[in-house]
């Protein structure tokens, strides 16, 4: 994207004497970087998507079709890695790289050279987990969350995912690091906390959470490796070990991990709404605190993951009330939002229409996660569509249209031109529709009792199964068009405006030129 | 931004790298930390008590007016070695002290070290099988063709539900990977 910057002529001097591709690979500016993570994040969530169609091409009948039952597990564990770590992680990131120190008045991120590594970091944590199936036994195919005991038995495709995890795990340390730092650090004089835009307080909050749960995860994927090779019994049963040991390890990291991917998707919402509304953001401490009370929340609620491992009933209670408080701040930032639009004076772009789709569907999303939070419904659901179908409405619906919502709002900030208003509208509107008809019905075919993770069902599921199917074909195909629109827009869109969206009033739109030059606030703006 | 400015925002953002470095590395160690943290949460709470001796009670009153029906079960998991209860099955008094043998021989010629995992059916009944001497607190060593017989002694706490009259006490022996019959 940045290569249109190029055009202006400011830029060249500026790029450390490197021209093509040793520019990518040695640049240490934040909006190089930020990019290269969004870049990569669409090439993941393309190759995520073609495994969904995969799964979706073999349920839309009954029986086996295309794959066996083995590729199948491979392609529903690589779709949840590949889709949570290689493209909903790394777009929040992409878009912390580029709009973290323009809204707090930062030349650039406090550690330049980390950041090139944390992004240079991912492409060969991805390479590893694509070539896990090329190996003898094939990619692992025991789901996205690697339960031990299924991890200790798996091919040599288990040992590349683990050093995948590995490698994500460090990548998104040292990113969250540097984006502590820069938030910490970096301000502008006058720039107090209390005064950050939303988008930076939930990166933040997200930072601290990565900081503290992703080296959890890589201590859980370690032991596996250890019992996988080094004759250790951490989890398998033979030697004194426990696999629901893992299941606790993991979902310390798991929970957070979800807010990980939830917040900043609350933070670009936090943005899109005042600026369409043409409001300030209804009650702003509210949503720190709401925030914050969130993140502290999520770690005494792991457990709502295991309600079916046989904990004592006092536990399930523990996890099930701390779960249901998690509603309030939650509702909080549902209500505070809805009272930003309230009496505001509203108009629907595109990147609005994704914020209030958002808003919708992943207040669905709760709604079905507060019902999987009582431990007696739970039991009946627990690994059943039902359980895909909610998480799908916050990752997909949540994150994923969050991050829509981010790349329409921010693109003239990034390359100075407008993408095409019409088609942006078309890829609301299909892109909503598709994920209804994919996703909706999958809360009955799960209510009914289909188990998730199946290759091939009972004939009673077909025709939800079918419906679901055609949806996210329909979906996928959606999402070409998103690709189209933001190359057209770097290729040829109109010039944007100064201004493109007179509601937005953080620093990023009020005190730096459109599109953003290559080196921002070189000296500290003060902030009045 | 001048010059001392500029090295002293330096110094600072080394500070804070290493703080939150300190706690990425400490986080790491807590995942860690939380395996004997777990074991020890199993034990207070008496969850997951399989593999350690139960204390036997001072005053045991044996209930004459029940019989449970003890079912011995025994299986191997990959793992080349012979397995079974000399019993095929028992009865005992809520209260009574028992004791039942297993014998396992190791058909490779090869020391095999494994580990004995019980269970029990139904699930419930397992917080009430007392186990006093088993040899699944121990791992097994068995050098090439060797036979052993090895004993169980346990008792059936009185406060066994009315309802339970059969218990399948079923063994599961796995190989210790690594241990390669050195232990």
């Amino acid at each position: 994207m940045s290569a249109v910057l190029d055009d202006h002529g400011h830029a060249h001097d500026h790029h450390g004497g490197y021209g093509g591709i040793m520019r990518w690979i040695t640049t240490t500016n934040h909006k190089d970087i930020g990019t290269l993570y969004l870049w990569f994040s669409f090439v993941m969530f393309m190759v995520g998507g073609v495994m969904a169609l995969v799964i979706r091409a073999e349920l839309f009948e009954p029986g086996l079709q295309f794959v066996n039952p083995d590729f199948f597990n491979q392609m529903t564990t690589m779709h949840g890695l590949i889709m949570v770590f290689g493209a909903i992680m790394p777009a929040f990131v992409g878009f912390a790289n580029w709009q973290i120190p323009m809204m707090i008045g930062a030349p650039d991120m406090a550690f330049a050279r980390l950041n090139n590594w944390s992004f240079w970091i991912l492409p060969f944590a991805a390479s590893l987990l694509v070539l896990s199936f090329f190996m003898p036994g094939g990619a692992p195919g025991v789901g996205w969350t690697m339960y031990a005991p299924l991890t200790v038995q798996m091919g040599m495709g288990m040992d590349l995912t683990i050093f995948a995890v590995h490698l994500l795990g460090m990548s998104s340390i040292m990113g969250s690091i540097n984006i502590l730092t820069t938030i910490l650090n970096m301000r502008a004089p006058g720039m107090t906390l209390m005064r950050m835009p939303m988008f930076v307080w939930t990166w933040l909050i997200t930072a601290y959470l990565l900081v503290a749960t992703m080296p959890v995860l890589a201590g859980a994927v370690t032991m596996t490796l250890a019992d996988r090779h080094f004759g250790t019994s951490f989890f398998n049963a033979a030697g004194g070990g426990d696999p629901v040991l893992y299941q606790h390890i993991f979902w310390f990291f798991g929970h957070p991990e979800v807010y990980i991917i939830a917040l900043p998707a609350f933070g670009v919402v936090s943005q899109v709404i005042p600026a369409f509304s043409r409001k300030p953001l209804f009650g702003y401490a509210s949503m720190v605190s709401a925030t914050t009370g969130i993140a502290i929340l999520s770690f005494i609620v792991w457990a709502h993951h295991m309600y079916t491992v046989g904990m004592p009933v006092t536990g399930q209670l523990f996890f099930m009330y701390a779960t249901a408080l998690i509603a309030v701040p939650t509702g909080v930032k549902v209500f505070n939002w809805v009272a930003t639009m309230w009496k505001g004076s509203l108009s629907f772009e595109t990147p609005m229409l994704f914020a209030i789709g958002f808003l919708f569907l992943f207040t669905m999303g709760g709604f079905s996660g507060l019902v999987l939070s009582l431990a007696a419904v739970d039991i009946q659901l627990h690994d059943t569509y039902y359980v895909v179908a909610h998480f799908h409405y916050v990752m997909v619906a949540g994150a994923l249209f969050a991050a829509f919502a981010g790349v329409y709002f921010w693109l003239p900030k990034w390359i100075g031109r407008m993408y095409d208003e019409t088609l942006g509208q078309w890829h609301f509107w299909l892109t909503m529709i598709f994920f209804n008809v994919t996703f909706f019905v999958q809360h009955f075919a799960g209510l009914a009792g289909m188990p998730r993770r199946i290759p091939d069902y009972p004939l009673m599921f077909e025709t939800w199964n079918k419906i679901s199917s055609i949806g996210a074909f329909g979906f996928g195909l959606s999402q070409l068009l998103f690709l189209y629109i933001v190359l057209k827009a770097i290729r040829s869109g109109e010039r944007a405006p100064q201004r493109p969206w007179e509601g937005a009033d953080s620093i990023d739109w009020t005190m730096l030129p459109t599109p953003a030059p290559y080196h921002t606030f070189e000296t500290p703006p003060l902030i009045k | 931004m001048s010059e001392a400015r500029r090295e002293e925002r330096t110094r600072e953002n080394r500070r804070t790298l290493a703080k939150l470095s300190v706690v990425a590395v400490a986080m790491f160690g807590f995942a860690f930390a939380m395996v004997p943290f777990y074991e020890k949460l199993c034990q207070a709470l008496g969850v997951n008590n399989f593999i350690t001796p139960d204390t036997a009670y001072v005053n045991t009153q044996v209930d004459l007016t029940r019989s449970v029906t003890i079912e011995l079960d025994a299986n191997t998991h990959d793992l080349a070695w012979r397995f079974r209860p000399m019993v095929r099955h028992l009865t005992v008094h809520p209260g009574e002290l028992a004791q039942v043998e297993y014998e396992i021989a190791n058909v490779r010629e090869t020391p095999v070290t494994a580990q004995a995992v019980p269970s029990y059916g139904p699930q419930r009944a397992g917080q009430y099988f007392r186990k006093l001497e088993c040899f699944c607190f121990t791992q097994q060593t068995l050098a090439g063709g060797e036979t052993r017989r090895m004993p169980v002694v346990f008792l059936i706490d009185p406060a066994l539900p009315g309802d339970v009259n059969t218990i399948t006490l079923s063994y599961t022996f796995f190989e210790v990977p690594g241990a390669k019959g050195k232990s």
